[in-house]
């Protein structure tokens, strides 16, 4: 079920280009221009404090909020000025590129773990029923929960809701995942079945962003780590740079702040 | 005695046929209408276009702030005078219909709103249309919120009927009416003809519970 498309050349050709993104809420300005791209194949992760921006910055990538200003540029389109009005068009083809998975799992409580992942597929991008409903179970196989495929969400754990939630993203064969904080919302000890399985598809060679608090699965998962704060991209680069050797104060005061909340 | 035993048993059947052929059909065409026009309103309420949201919300104070038997007498008794004369069914299916659409309206408004904004989110990201998003997201669990005060809506609806027979609609009522001036036995007839409203009203609340039972499958006890 490796995303084939996404076999990546020797030099990763970039998804995604963010440029000068900017969105406020009222008087407060939650984004004050935010530039990264995102290549093939790779996986980025934005951390940072509460309110720093990190989670609009993920949903503006999918249309779920719009953006002040800047651009976005999708290999393949589409690119979107959002110093204009977005056209209907332009969100339908934005959101065709990717699928969400999050915080609170927002599964259909009224439909099955089955109907969940097909709805999709099935009333969205119009794949013949058989053929959706036998990826889906594929799908639901790898992440371990075949024999639930008939129960409704609220007879899952909150870990079992949550990888539903990652295959229902999966089964519309994005060519980016975005994830806004999985496991947040989850009890400690059902933390790490969710990010093994955020861990096996950034192995396999998806393309995601991962809003997260999990620094220990940035460091092992990341190919970039983004560091916002106050709407601004503060420092960016490889895992072990931004967590052995941060260059900038607000860097190492966040950091030290959740590696070290005793101190 | 005995000739009270023979007048309700000779009463039961026309009081029945009336049920039959005039107070049940006039609720449920009533309601199924009347649904159908809360639905619409409650998405104008909802619409942010001030236009639209403010002739709904227009309309939904005017049925709630009037009698229901004076707004069957204007459709019925006024309408005439402006050069628009209406059947005594059609103006009670029209009149019942706009009062039942005024009080849906707003139970389904609510109910809508209850479904948490994260259904839309997640919906909107697999691709769905605000539309394919209504129908197969939130209204399936609209409905599991709206079945209880909407089966209110129609109990009274039911017993609200009866105000068909001021305008001639030959329902239970009007039945009942007749056979009690003809036998002048009132309250043994009207006793009647209120214990065949209360038993209609006792089969709703059964198919009430079971919708509800069954529209809870998926929820958490």
């Amino acid at each position: 079920m490796s995303p084939t498309d996404h076999a990546a050349p020797a030099e990763a050709a970039t998804l995604l280009t963010a440029r000068g993104i900017r969105k406020s809420f009222g008087d407060h300005e939650v984004l004050r221009g935010i530039d990264f791209s995102v290549r093939r194949g790779d996986v980025v992760t934005l951390i940072g404090p509460s309110g720093s921006g990190k989670t609009t910055v993920l949903r503006a990538l999918n249309g779920l909020e719009t953006p002040d200003g800047g651009e976005l540029a999708f290999d393949g389109g589409p690119t979107i000025d959002f110093s204009r009005p977005v056209s209907k068009g332009d969100r339908i083809a934005m959101r065709d590129r990717s699928a969400m998975v999050f915080q609170h799992h927002n599964l259909f409580p009224h439909m099955t773990v089955l109907e969940n992942v097909v709805e999709g597929p099935i009333r969205v991008q119009r794949v013949p029923k058989a053929e959706a409903i036998a990826a889906a179970e594929a799908l639901l196989d790898r992440v371990g929960l075949a024999e639930k495929r008939d129960q409704y969400p609220f007879q899952l754990s909150g870990g079992q809701q949550q990888r539903v939630g990652i295959v229902r993203a999966l089964a519309l064969k994005p060519d980016l995942l975005l994830f806004d904080e999985p496991t947040s919302a989850l009890d400690p000890e059902l933390v790490g079945e969710v990010l093994h399985v955020i861990k096996e598809l950034a192995d396999e060679g998806w393309t995601m962003v991962v809003v997260t608090h999990e620094l220990a699965f940035a460091r092992q998962a990341a190919d970039e780590v983004l560091f916002m704060d106050g709407g601004v991209i503060v420092e960016r680069g490889a895992p072990r740079d931004i967590f052995t050797n941060p260059r900038e104060e607000r860097t190492r005061r966040f950091l030290d702040r959740i590696l070290r909340p005793l101190d | 005695m005995n000739e009270n035993v023979q007048l309700l048993l000779d009463s039961v059947v026309p009081l029945a046929v009336g049920a039959v052929t005039g107070t049940i059909p006039l609720a449920l065409a009533s309601f199924a209408l009347g649904l159908a026009l809360a639905l619409v309103v409650a998405l104008m309420r909802l619409s942010k276009n001030r236009v639209v949201s403010g002739i709904a919300r227009f309309y939904v104070s005017v049925i709630r702030g009037t009698p229901l038997l004076v707004q069957l007498f204007v459709i019925f008794y006024g309408m005439p005078s402006i050069g628009i004369t209406i059947d005594p069914w059609p103006s009670a299916i029209a009149a019942f219909s706009l009062n039942v659409g005024g009080y849906a309206a707003e139970i389904i408004r609510a109910a809508i709103l209850s479904v948490p904004k994260g259904q839309w989110e997640a919906a909107y990201t697999i691709g769905m249309s605000p539309a394919t998003t209504l129908r197969r997201v939130i209204l399936p669990q609209a409905a599991r919120v709206s079945v209880p005060p909407l089966s209110n809506t129609f109990i009274s609806l039911v017993k609200d009927t009866s105000l068909a027979s001021l305008i001639l609609v030959t329902e239970m009522f009007r039945v009942a009416q007749q056979i009690a001036a003809f036998s002048t036995e009132f309250m043994l007839v009207y006793l009647e003809a209120a214990l065949l409203y209360w038993i209609i009203c006792l089969a709703l609340s059964g198919g009430q519970a079971r919708l509800e039972k069954r529209l809870d499958r998926y929820v958490a006890h």
